[in-house]
């Protein structure tokens, strides 16, 4: 990541630098307000933009605290594939005081378009973190960069997603999404007498906190919208059944329970107060949803083949679901209340597992072709479709809540996101017992 | 595997005997589970001498637990009618046991699709057994989809043995 670069290279990137920059002044006429920096994601290629985080200020007991969450805001922004830092060790300019002058001089000659500094304090266990972004270039504050946060130290790691999840959104104009948890199954054990245990962490693999034993099989959790409770489905009854826990309480309730059926692949709706799902009969299963408040049962589907995965569109309006009535797993999107289903996939293989992305731009998708499984993206309508991966059992894409990078399970424990970037290049992966 | 690791498992076997779970996998698996009986309420059920034709070992072991399927299907095969022909012989024969099928799957498909191909798979092999006259009452179903492999694969001859359906006895009729 940002470890030293030998000091020749080191030097070489330095001069370099500089070079373009002096051809720069050259050229220009009088020097003019540009731009404040901005990354607009979605475009073909994205060139990293070069920032300066230089390591936060310890403004008094921080230890190494301070190191510690430049390392991690550095380590946020870097696996997007957007920004690129410059290296302590390239700096001219030393930041020696949080509220004194910069001398944006010394930044642009080192070509950084964004400065980050910060400044930490811990008295007992309470901890501040306070940092501003500059627009190196105009020698202003990014509008709204220049946050404190404080609480106690167990914290500290996340008022470093804080911060940057702050210069994220400020640069690309999209919300940030280091400051959120995924929820996983973790596996162990060999493959076929395999354990596994329902857990959240954060989104860069920190923090793993288990939410079940392993004494029962769970399968695809899923966060409530407000992310205070988790749908998934469990065996824990005997039989597979739609299952809601309280993140804060761990109670758990199984929602369905209709003798003689198995309920499973819940999610909720946009405003959290429904949850879609399939429920099987006699080997049959359709698509129903079930008022969380009333508890009133409503069949969506009613159809002799496999209808399952469903996925509320972000407006609520419309499901997205699989559905072999064609023969093999195909797509198919339906009104949120039933009714008649428009397939929108049609390449070789099978499609299954389809989500709708938070912005309602795409979908998301497994498919299985030749023997491989694949993540994709399609539009709404079928169409752009794209693949983003290609392995053995990648499957069960998730998005982030931005709408721009997916989570899916790859081998057990192994949970990687991907940037959609056109090349789909993986920007991160956090191991869990693998 | 930890210490701590083999405990939970063996929790995890306690527990699911405790409420009489059929996850029950692998070949012999039955008889571990069966054989963890005691004490907190767990029904223990006794498996009995394999040459005792009205013993659970005897229906696993020569009436046959389990047929298989073809890739993507949850048709039964002829070699399967023979199998379930028997266990449901066995099981008019012998009123006092219930049974509980679990369909399996390979896992070459998604763990949604694949719990309904389980369960396509349990409900072929119940209607099957329903239609030789073994009381509905008796029977009931469950699918794993692909969470369960009794194999670890890479070949088809291996995938085979997953697809499965597993006719799983318990004690006392009319669950």
């Amino acid at each position: 990541m940002t470890r030293p670069v030998r000091a020749p290279f080191r030097m070489f990137l330095v001069t370099l630098c500089a070079l373009l920059v002096g051809a720069g002044m050259q050229l220009a006429t009088p020097v003019m307000a540009q731009e404040p920096p901005r990354i607009v994601i979605g475009s073909a290629v994205i060139e990293p933009m070069p920032i300066a985080a230089p390591t936060f200020i310890d403004e008094g007991g921080a230890g190494d605290y301070a190191r510690e969450i430049t390392r991690v805001v550095i380590s946020d922004l870097e696996g997007t594939g957007f920004f690129r830092t410059i290296p302590e060790e390239a700096q001219i300019s030393r930041v020696t005081s949080f509220d004194g002058g910069i001398a944006f001089e010394d930044w642009k000659a080192i070509n950084a378009q964004v400065l980050v500094t910060g400044a930490v304090s811990v008295a007992g266990d309470r901890i501040t973190v306070k940092f501003r972004a500059y627009d190196v270039f105009n020698g202003t504050t990014l509008d709204g960069a220049a946050l404190q946060f404080a609480g106690t130290t167990d914290g500290w790691r996340r008022m470093a997603h804080k911060v940057a999840d702050v210069i994220y959104s400020k640069i690309t104009g999209e919300s940030g999404y280091f400051d959120s948890r995924v929820v996983f199954v973790s596996e162990s054990g060999p493959k076929n007498a395999r354990l596994k245990r329902l857990a959240v962490m954060d989104y860069d693999g920190a923090n793993v906190a288990y939410l079940t034993d392993s004494s029962s099989i769970v399968l695809a959790p899923r966060f409530s919208p407000q992310g205070e409770r988790i749908v998934y489905t469990s065996f824990e009854t005997g039989f597979p059944r739609i299952t809601l826990m309280d993140v804060a309480s761990l109670q758990r309730r199984t929602l369905e329970e209709q003798p003689g059926t198995m309920t499973f692949a819940p999610r909720f709706s946009p405003d959290g107060r429904t949850v879609v799902f399939s429920l099987e009969r006699g080997g049959n299963s359709d698509i129903y949803v079930l008022d969380l408040d009333s508890g009133v049962l409503s069949q969506l589907t009613n159809s002799p083949s496999i209808e399952t995965a469903p996925s509320f569109s972000p407006d609520g309006s419309q499901i997205v679901f699989e559905s072999d009535r064609s023969g093999g797993q195909q797509i198919y999107v339906m009104p949120a209340g039933g009714g008649e289903a428009t397939r929108i996939s049609g390449g070789e293989g099978r499609y299954g597992t389809p989500v709708w992305s938070p912005r309602g731009d795409y979908i998301a998708f497994t498919k299985q072709n030749a023997g491989r499984f694949h993540i994709g993206v399609m539009r709404t309508d079928g169409s752009e479709e794209r693949l983003l991966t290609a392995s053995f059992l990648d499957e069960g894409p998730t998005w982030a809540p931005n709408g721009r990078d997916r989570w899916s399970g790859k081998r057990p424990g192994l949970v990687a996101a991907f940037a959609m970037k056109s090349d789909a290049q993986p920007i991160h992966s956090g191991c869990q017992s693998c | 595997m930890s210490i701590a690791a083999k405990s939970v498992l063996l929790i995890g076997f306690l527990v699911l005997a405790a409420c009489n779970n059929p996850d029950r996998y692998g070949a012999g698996g039955a008889g571990g589970a069966g054989g963890a009986g005691g004490a907190g309420g767990i029904d223990t059920t006794g498996l009995g001498d394999p040459n005792n034709p009205t013993s659970i070992a005897y229906f696993n072991q020569t009436v046959g637990d389990r047929v298989l399927f073809a890739v993507d299907q949850s048709t039964i095969s002829p070699e399967g009618r023979a199998v379930l022909t028997a266990q449901a012989q066995w099981l008019l024969t012998n009123t006092g046991y219930a049974a509980i099928i679990e369909g399996h799957a390979d896992e070459r498909g998604t763990r949604e699709y694949n719990l309904n191909l389980g369960a396509k798979r349990a409900a072929a092999v119940q209607n099957f057994l329903i239609s030789q006259g073994v009381p509905p009452g008796r029977l009931r179903t469950i699918s794993y989809g692909k969470e369960r492999p009794i194999e670890i694969c890479s070949t088809e001859a291996c995938y085979s043995q997953n697809r499965r359906a597993v006719t799983v006895l318990s004690a006392g009729a009319g669950v």
